[in-house]
């Protein structure tokens, strides 16, 4: 479980996020949701630790992340898998060495054996003899995969994807979103999603959390997000014609 | 007041970059590679150079000396003294902070850009000691083989266009290389040349690490960096020479 207590962070004079509390469970699909520019970004880069929080504490298993310093953090960093918007593979080095490395530079493992887990994890996100490419060499939607199947390479056991559909079309973004769902489930990751993906909100999102105007503004289930009056959520939700259809149709019902 | 917290925040990114490896092995092997990148690459640019510029300096020594009192060997001795004391280790310096300087702030900038150092930040690697000290180890190994290939081809280059040019026999321009040589001058420009190294890939890196912002701001990063490890280089040039010749 991740904690987020009373999280404050400031960008020069701009207050960018205001006393985010949150709780993230294992096993779980937790996705992060808001407009451009709302905070949701940056509350996950304060998580990870890639920006410094002004005040408040940042929790993994009650180990106080924000107070640890950097040869603690790696100890949890270590834990830590996450999938970038532009996947962020290594351009020198082919899928297979993309994969093998947070093998290589942590574990004990041979050769072989960092071949074969990377051939594992290869195979659990659908590629197959693709090892040898490099990554400007593969789609977006198999960029994303690798990506996946480098954060899973060390068993970690908190996941975390930024924007992990941007750019795919929507049946290569259902691809990512299940194999996020189904890794999260299989290995009972605590996984968080940013997005502002609505298909990914109803295809993944067991707890969401949206964030307006740098603070936590909601926080409920995929099925309640449908059905809140909070104006804002609706504003983000229905902003498309398709789901306002789809509120009218729930309304019907 | 910018730059000097810039100049602030390079002595704390070097503190980083010499903290103790994660994985020496791999360490090592990004070592070799940035030795093929930044010395291997450079020679036929600087053997090219080196070359025309030597043939260049001994015409224009040969071309300028008017008084008959000048004995003939003078002008291997100029292009000598000049090839060793600034112009190999100084300007050519001064190309390869271009060459390299731009190439390594340019990748590490397209790094930071695709966010590729966040990840490995993420992944608990020192993202600082991963990407520069091999730049940095490399350029301090290869940087003195680079210039004296650069010395010897400027040297052979100014025998070649006197004697082509009928300015200067063989003999006399090897005359007057031999003419009153001090080794320490030779020692004097590996010294500069192991300081410059470190310079343009350091400050070269800095620029790359430190990217805010997407291509556009990569290419500045590239552009401040050759400019900067252009000052640098000018300034540890006059310093070394006021406290090692002097």
């Amino acid at each position: 479980m991740i904690e987020v207590v009373g999280v404050n962070k400031h960008f020069g004079v701009a207050h960018v996020l205001k006393d985010i509390n949150a709780k993230f469970s294992a096993g779980k699909v937790n996705l992060i949701i808001g407009a451009s520019g709302s905070g949701k970004s940056v509350t996950a880069k304060c998580i990870v630790g890639l920006h410094e929080v002004d005040s408040g504490q940042i929790l993994y298993d009650g180990r106080n992340f924000t107070e640890m310093d950097r040869n603690h953090r790696k100890e949890i960093r270590k834990e830590i898998g996450m999938l970038f918007q532009g996947s962020a593979l290594f351009d020198s080095l082919t899928v297979e060495q993309n994969v093998m490395f947070p093998l290589s530079m942590f574990t004990e493992m041979s050769k072989d054996e960092m071949r074969e887990r990377a051939n594992f994890c290869l195979e659990r996100v659908n590629l197959t003899n693709k090892n040898n490419l490099l990554p400007a060499e593969c789609s977006g939607g198999m960029q994303k995969r690798i990506g996946i199947a480098r954060a899973i390479a060390m068993n970690p056991k908190y996941l975390f994807c930024d924007e992990p559909n941007s750019g795919l079309d929507p049946k290569t973004a259902i691809v990512i979103d299940n194999l996020i769902k189904e890794i999260t489930y299989e290995y009972q990751m605590t996984t968080i999603v940013i997005t502002h993906d609505m298909n990914s909100v109803i295809e993944i999102g067991d707890h969401i959390i949206f964030i307006h105007k740098g603070q936590k503004w909601w926080e409920g289930t995929k099925e309640e997000i449908l059905k809140t009056h909070n104006q804002e959520i609706n504003d983000f939700v229905y902003a498309s014609d398709f789901m306002k259809e789809i509120k009218g149709m729930l309304g019907k019902h | 007041m910018k730059v000097i917290t810039n100049i602030g925040k390079y002595f704390i990114m070097l503190r980083y970059v010499f903290s103790r490896p994660e994985r020496f092995k791999i360490y090592k092997n990004r070592v070799f590679n940035e030795i093929e990148i930044i010395g291997l690459s450079s020679i036929p640019l600087v053997a090219l150079l080196s070359g025309f510029m030597g043939a260049v300096m001994t015409l224009q020594t040969a071309a300028n000396m008017s008084s008959p009192l000048l004995p003939i060997e003078t002008i291997g001795y100029i292009t000598r003294q000049t090839t060793i004391l600034e112009f190999s280790p100084t300007v050519i310096s001064l190309i390869l902070a271009g060459k390299i300087g731009s190439n390594i702030a340019s990748e590490v900038g397209t790094m930071r850009v695709t966010e590729q150092i966040d990840a490995l930040e993420i992944m608990g690697v020192n993202s600082l000691g991963y990407l520069v000290l091999p730049k940095i180890l490399a350029g301090i190994v290869t940087f003195p083989f680079v210039i004296i290939i650069s010395m010897a081809t400027s040297l052979i280059g100014g025998l070649l266009a006197g004697v082509q040019s009928g300015l200067v026999t063989q003999e006399d321009y090897i005359k007057g290389l031999r003419y009153w040589f001090m080794p320490g001058d030779i020692n004097y420009a590996l010294i500069k040349a192991v300081v410059f190294a470190f310079l343009i890939t350091s400050i070269a890196s800095f620029y790359g690490y430190y990217t805010k912002g997407g291509a556009l701001d990569v290419g500045k990063s590239s552009t401040q960096a050759v400019v900067f490890s252009s000052i640098a280089i000018l300034v540890a040039n006059f310093i070394l020479t006021n406290l090692i010749l002097l």
